[in-house]
């Protein structure tokens, strides 16, 4: 019973720490994809796409070989700290932060593209910088497009288990999380737990299509 | 002294190429739609870049092709007023006055707000949001919100066109009072000859992306300049 908590806990924590990562870098990715016009753009937005449509493992592959022990970045950070994040619940966080984030930016940048261009250029004419129009106006008018977002990342991450798996691994006790406990639990034919983890599952991800369906139904 | 513009543009297969001049009396830029009028009023407020040309306005020049000159649309201090009024539905009407000046203390801007509320006829309805109150009163919100940084001038695009007819004629007389305390220039954009003759004794007559007359609204009433200007007046 202890290792089914334990893996409730770690999933809520893996999803609280990636859904914040991706609030905190997925709005300004979203507000550049959708606002500035530069070379690469569509190329910047379909990589960052591409984990909604590639197989959890063949993302997870790629986690490996950047931030694996010898990855590209994982291997420079080993030779200087011996540290790496892979088999750690750091690396569940990466996995469940790199899969999520195309709904952030998906639903992000259609919400700040359908913002009126009107009150964004009447907000310059009234001598707002444009850093100030996009936190006063943009952001604002785009609300429900980015809690609907994050909500759906939050949930995705609840979820998240393929690249999981393939990064952290499935260490009871230090990387199990409810995804990957439930597919331990009905290996080895505990269905009464497996059982428990998979309502409390499906109730946690509809409170939150709930909760994201409300958020989009408010209007000024 | 006054508002000197040279202007040239293409987008879209579409070429505008203007040059006038005005006073500091109101002109009106008068023609049929996609002539060029509106987005002559963006290319002076800098929302658009032109290909060439200057915007002058008094001693100050704000866009210069030749000296590179090209001040954003924040250092412009023109007060706007948007077709579709563009008052951001979030805020409500005391919050959508007091953004026009985001570089005044919290003191005068509140001041300055109040009396604007109180000459425009908006009292009581400063913590309505848009969507609660009526056309009349969104144009004098956006009037408001367009004058309370003391613009140095007034850029109208078509902002009465939404109301009908006894409202338009209030916003006439609204408009020319605005024009006797605020006395800066101020180019209004319409398509309706009456309206154009009611504001002002200037009109500059857009063909095409081209200025086809110039004149006041007797002269190019009683002489127009081609067929394109008589039909266009009396329509």
């Amino acid at each position: 019973m202890e290792s089914v908590l334990f893996s409730v806990r770690l999933s809520l924590q893996v999803a609280c720490l990636s859904t914040l990562l991706i609030v905190v870098t997925g709005i300004p990715l979203a507000y550049l994809l959708a606002r500035k016009e530069f070379k690469g753009r569509e190329v910047l937005d379909m990589l960052f796409t591409l984990p909604l449509v590639l197989p959890p493992t063949v993302t997870g592959y790629y986690l490996i070989i950047v931030f694996g022990r010898n990855g590209l970045l994982g291997g420079f950070v080993y030779q200087w700290t011996g540290w790496t994040i892979m088999f750690t619940w750091y690396a569940a966080v990466l996995a469940s932060y790199v899969v999520a984030l195309p709904l952030m930016i998906k639903t992000a940048r259609a919400a700040i593209e359908s913002v009126d261009k009107n009150l964004i250029n009447a907000s310059y004419t009234l001598g707002h910088s444009e850093i100030n129009t996009a936190l006063k106006v943009i952001l604002p008018l785009a609300k429900r497009g980015i809690i609907a977002g994050a909500v759906l990342a939050f949930a995705r991450s609840m979820g998240e288990f393929g690249a999981t798996l393939m990064l952290a691994g499935n260490l009871p006790g230090k990387t199990e999380t409810m995804p990957i406990a439930i597919y331990s639990l009905s290996g080895s034919g505990e269905w009464n737990k497996a059982h428990g983890l998979v309502m409390l599952m499906t109730l946690i991800s509809g409170l939150f299509l709930y909760i994201a369906n409300r958020y989009s139904k408010r209007t000024f | 002294m006054g508002l000197y513009v040279n202007l040239q543009k293409k987008v879209n297969g579409f070429s505008l190429d203007i040059e006038w001049e005005i006073g500091h009396e109101p002109a009106v830029l008068f023609g049929f739609s996609g002539a060029g009028k509106s987005m002559t009023l963006q290319l002076i407020a800098g929302l658009i870049k032109p290909d060439s040309g200057f915007v002058r306005l008094d001693d100050t020049l704000y866009f210069d092709s030749l000296s590179k000159t090209d001040l954003p649309p924040q250092k412009r201090l023109f007060g706007y007023v948007f077709q579709d009024l563009a008052l951001f539905p979030h805020m409500t009407v005391w919050q959508n006055i007091l953004y026009g000046a985001p570089l005044l203390s919290g003191k005068e801007k509140q001041d300055r707000a109040r009396d604007l509320i109180r000459s425009f006829k908006l009292a009581g309805l400063e913590k309505r949001y848009p969507s609660e109150i009526s056309g009349g009163q969104k144009q004098r919100v956006a009037f408001a919100r367009a004058l309370i940084r003391r613009p140095k001038m007034l850029l109208l695009d078509e902002p009465f066109s939404a109301l009908d007819r006894p409202l338009r004629l209030e916003m006439r007389e609204f408009l020319k009072e605005v024009k006797e305390s605020f006395n800066i220039p101020a180019i209004l954009v319409t398509h309706d000859f009456d309206e154009a003759a009611a504001v002002s004794d200037r009109i500059i007559i857009y063909e095409h992306g081209k200025i086809t007359q110039t004149g006041s609204p007797e002269q190019v009433k009683t002489a127009p300049a081609n067929t394109y200007v008589s039909h266009l007046v009396s329509s």
